[in-house]
């Protein structure tokens, strides 16, 4: 291998060989021989590198192949209306993206009575009891070990006082208590701080959801009302559902995206 | 017994106290000598009493309106004067306001949604008689619909883009339509058929079209159109040509108004409304004032220059066919009536949240500054008999302004979203207002409230219009369908 670059250096100073471009288009035309040749000869591990090499640059080439071909076509078609037509006086507004709710409601409703959503995170990792809750012992002697401390994040409700200790089974830290959430609106691509009002489904466990826990993948209730969205009534829509996309114990912040 | 209860009586009568009151028009002519009335007279008596004093024999009752002081009248003389201080030295004014004679009721009920447009309905618009209907669309056409069975009538293709805004020629025998490529059509109403070749001029989009009123021309030739582009043309529509171009803005122009007097008032994104004269294109006076863009203007005239020579009050009574000399003078009787109550008046509705009052044939300097809104001001309506102005704001709200001083009268809330466009009531009593919230609203100008909510579109309500024979609301938007509202 040089160890500088000689040649470089060497065509700086004294300019190609008389047939450089030559030899070079020749070399270039040739090329393909020795790549068949190549992808004849080589066995093993270094064909199979190799053959997956070739497939991809081919792929590659069809790729712009076509783009070249539809960027020369799509001239001919011009005269196509866009669609989203606007009144006069809306045209020169820009932040005229309005949610649609288009019967979304009535959707909604549907879903929550059969309890199931399409939701972006179908697949949840399942929470054991034994992740979400440690063992606290009690007792004058540290004996008993009835009480449960949730060691994830918890939405309680407005109202919640807690029990005396005594009777208190679950108990709910206020430094993971929540209650607002960084909700994403899929269509507007805009993330709002939104309050939460409840805790709809925790897949885990049914007590989870009892419980308030917010996990990876749970639904949740968030109040949607300065968001502005209108139902076919023309009544405000202050309640809507979104999945908890991250893992808040870990992260300190719910993010979650609203589902349409 | 009996005499306890007369003396009590009695000791009643006495408290009433008397004024000397002095009947005035809104003009400031004295109506008779004062007369001396008690302070607990009602509306209903003050009605007979003016009602005797005007005559006008051949006519029925006019209602009227009564003010104390800037204060309407609603029950009696003494809850008016409640707030303000009596001298019983002085003569007390009462001013009366004549009322249309006709009641618009409201409506309360879709009949029909009409599917037809493959887009979004940007502008529907009644014809002068309110007859007929006609709705441009996203999807490039422009239809119209037979209102008596409400199904389609015509479906008129020949835009290539977007149809922005339609407007009726004051006879009622053609509508123009003008599309976001900048061109503008002419439709017959009564076959659906293109008049002529399109009107080609404009680089930029249309935004507004207006006619020539039709006490100026009974033909109905002239058409002024603005532009994005920064230029209003006027166009002859016979010929098929560009008679004037107004250019003078510097940016687009947002809306164009064409006065009773031969003068064109255009509004522009430049922050300025400039007056010219439609017969030869001459600027009269640039009218400054707004700090960002005018987005809309309303002449004080604006609704009988609209109907032309046809009155509401006559709708369902026999017409007789007029020529078009019976029909102009008719159109400018009904103008000159409108233009007693004040000199033409324009108000302009800007991004700077405010409104401005402007005398714009007269004055370069504005009448009065109307402030309140938190929002844009998108519409911008003058009551048909030009005694309030209504404006729709992006701030969900439309606030009521009087018509001559510009002094603020309330404000509707009610909408959640952004209100788009209003229409008027032929008789001023009711407003409807269209919004971003998929509702139209009905308010009621006398109880200052809102009077019915009419839910039914399913996504915004770009355009929205009240016939001029007050049968029908028509209201189209995102959804695609057109709703006809009837009470």
């Amino acid at each position: 291998m040089p160890q500088n670059e000689h040649i470089e250096l060497f065509q700086k100073r004294y300019g190609f060989r008389m047939d450089y471009q030559e030899r070079q288009r020749k070399k270039k035309a040739r090329e393909h021989k020795l790549q068949s040749k190549m992808a004849q000869k080589l066995i093993g591990i270094k064909g199979k590198i190799f053959a997956k090499k070739r497939y991809s640059e081919k792929v590659q080439l069809k790729r712009t192949i076509k783009a070249h071909e539809e960027k020369k076509t799509r001239k001919k078609d011009e005269g196509k209306v866009p669609e989203g037509a606007m009144p006069a006086y809306l045209l020169d507004r820009e932040n005229t993206s309005q949610a649609k709710l288009l019967s979304s409601m009535v959707k909604q409703k549907r879903k929550e009575k059969a309890g199931k959503w399409d939701v972006p995170l179908p697949k949840v990792r399942a929470q054991s009891e034994a992740e979400v809750f440690r063992v606290l012992k009690t007792g004058k002697s540290r004996r008993k070990g009835w009480k449960r401390l949730v060691t994830k994040v918890c939405f309680v409700g407005e109202g919640f006082t807690r029990k005396p200790p005594k009777y208190e089974r679950f108990v709910r830290p206020m430094a993971l208590r929540f209650k607002k959430a960084h909700v994403t609106h899929p269509e507007l691509k805009a993330t709002f701080c939104l309050p939460i009002v409840g805790v709809k489904k925790n897949p885990s466990s049914p007590m989870f959801t009892s419980l308030g826990v917010i996990t990876k993948g749970t639904i949740i209730e968030v109040n949607v009302s300065e968001l502005g969205l209108v139902t076919q009534g023309g009544k405000v829509v202050w309640g809507k559902y979104a999945q908890v996309t991250n893992n808040p114990e870990n992260d300190g912040c719910i993010n979650a995206i609203l589902l349409v | 017994m009996i005499s306890k209860r007369k003396l009590s009586e009695s000791e009643e009568k006495e408290e009433v106290v008397h004024v000397l009151a002095q009947f005035k028009s809104e003009s400031g002519e004295l109506l008779e000598s004062p007369i001396d009335l008690p302070l607990n007279i009602t509306t209903e008596n003050l009605q007979l009493i003016c009602n005797a004093f005007v005559k006008k024999s051949d006519e029925e009752a006019t209602p009227y309106t009564f003010f104390v002081k800037d204060v309407e009248v609603t029950s009696n003389l003494a809850a008016a004067l409640k707030n303000a201080l009596l001298d019983s030295e002085k003569v007390l004014e009462i001013i009366y306001q004549p009322q249309a004679v006709f009641q618009v009721r409201a409506v309360t009920r879709c009949t029909s949604s009409l599917p037809g447009h493959s887009e979004a309905v940007i502008s529907v618009s009644f014809s002068p008689d309110g007859k007929q209907l006609a709705s441009g669309s996203g999807d490039t056409t422009v239809r119209f619909w037979d209102l008596n069975t409400e199904s389609p009538l015509f479906t008129c293709k020949g835009h290539r883009h977007w149809v922005l805004c339609t407007a009726w020629a004051p006879n009622g025998q053609t509508l123009a339509s003008a599309c976001k490529n900048g061109e503008i059509r002419l439709w017959d109403a009564q076959t659906g058929v293109q008049k002529g070749k399109p009107l080609v001029g404009h680089k930029e989009w249309v935004t507004w079209l207006v006619w020539e009123p039709f006490h100026l021309n009974p033909h109905c030739r002239k058409l002024a159109s603005s532009s994005k582009d920064g230029d209003v043309r006027i166009w002859d529509v016979v010929l098929g040509t560009c008679l004037i171009n107004l250019a003078g803005h510097q940016q687009g122009v947002s809306c164009v108004r064409w006065g009773g007097t031969g003068l064109i008032y255009s509004a522009s994104q430049d922050r300025t409304v400039k007056v010219w004269r439609s017969e030869d294109g001459i600027l009269c006076r640039t009218l400054q004032g707004h700090a960002h863009w005018v987005n809309t203007l309303a002449l004080s005239t604006d609704y009988v220059l609209r109907t032309g020579a046809f009155e509401p009050a006559e709708f369902g009574r026999p017409q007789k066919t007029l020529t078009h000399e019976e029909a102009q003078e008719k159109a400018l009787d009904r103008y000159n009536l409108v233009q007693k109550v004040g000199p033409e008046r324009l108000v302009s509705g800007s991004d700077d949240f405010t409104l401005f009052l402007w005398n714009p044939e007269t004055d370069k300097k504005h009448l009065a500054r109307m402030t309140g809104h938190q929002q844009l001001v998108n519409d911008v309506k003058f009551s048909p008999d030009s005694r309030m102005i209504a404006s729709a704001s992006f701030d969900k709200s439309i606030k009521i302004w009087d018509g001559r001083t510009g002094n603020f009268i309330t404000t509707l809330r009610g909408h959640v979203q952004a209100v788009y466009q209003i229409s008027w009531s032929a008789d001023s009593r009711l407003l409807v207002s269209g919004s971003a919230d998929s509702t139209l609203k009905v308010w009621n100008l006398r109880t200052k409230k809102l009077h019915l909510d009419l839910p039914g579109h399913g996504d915004e309500v770009f355009a929205v219009d009240w016939s001029p024979d007050s049968q029908r609301v028509v209201s189209g938007g995102r959804d695609k369908v057109l709703k006809i509202w009837r009470y």
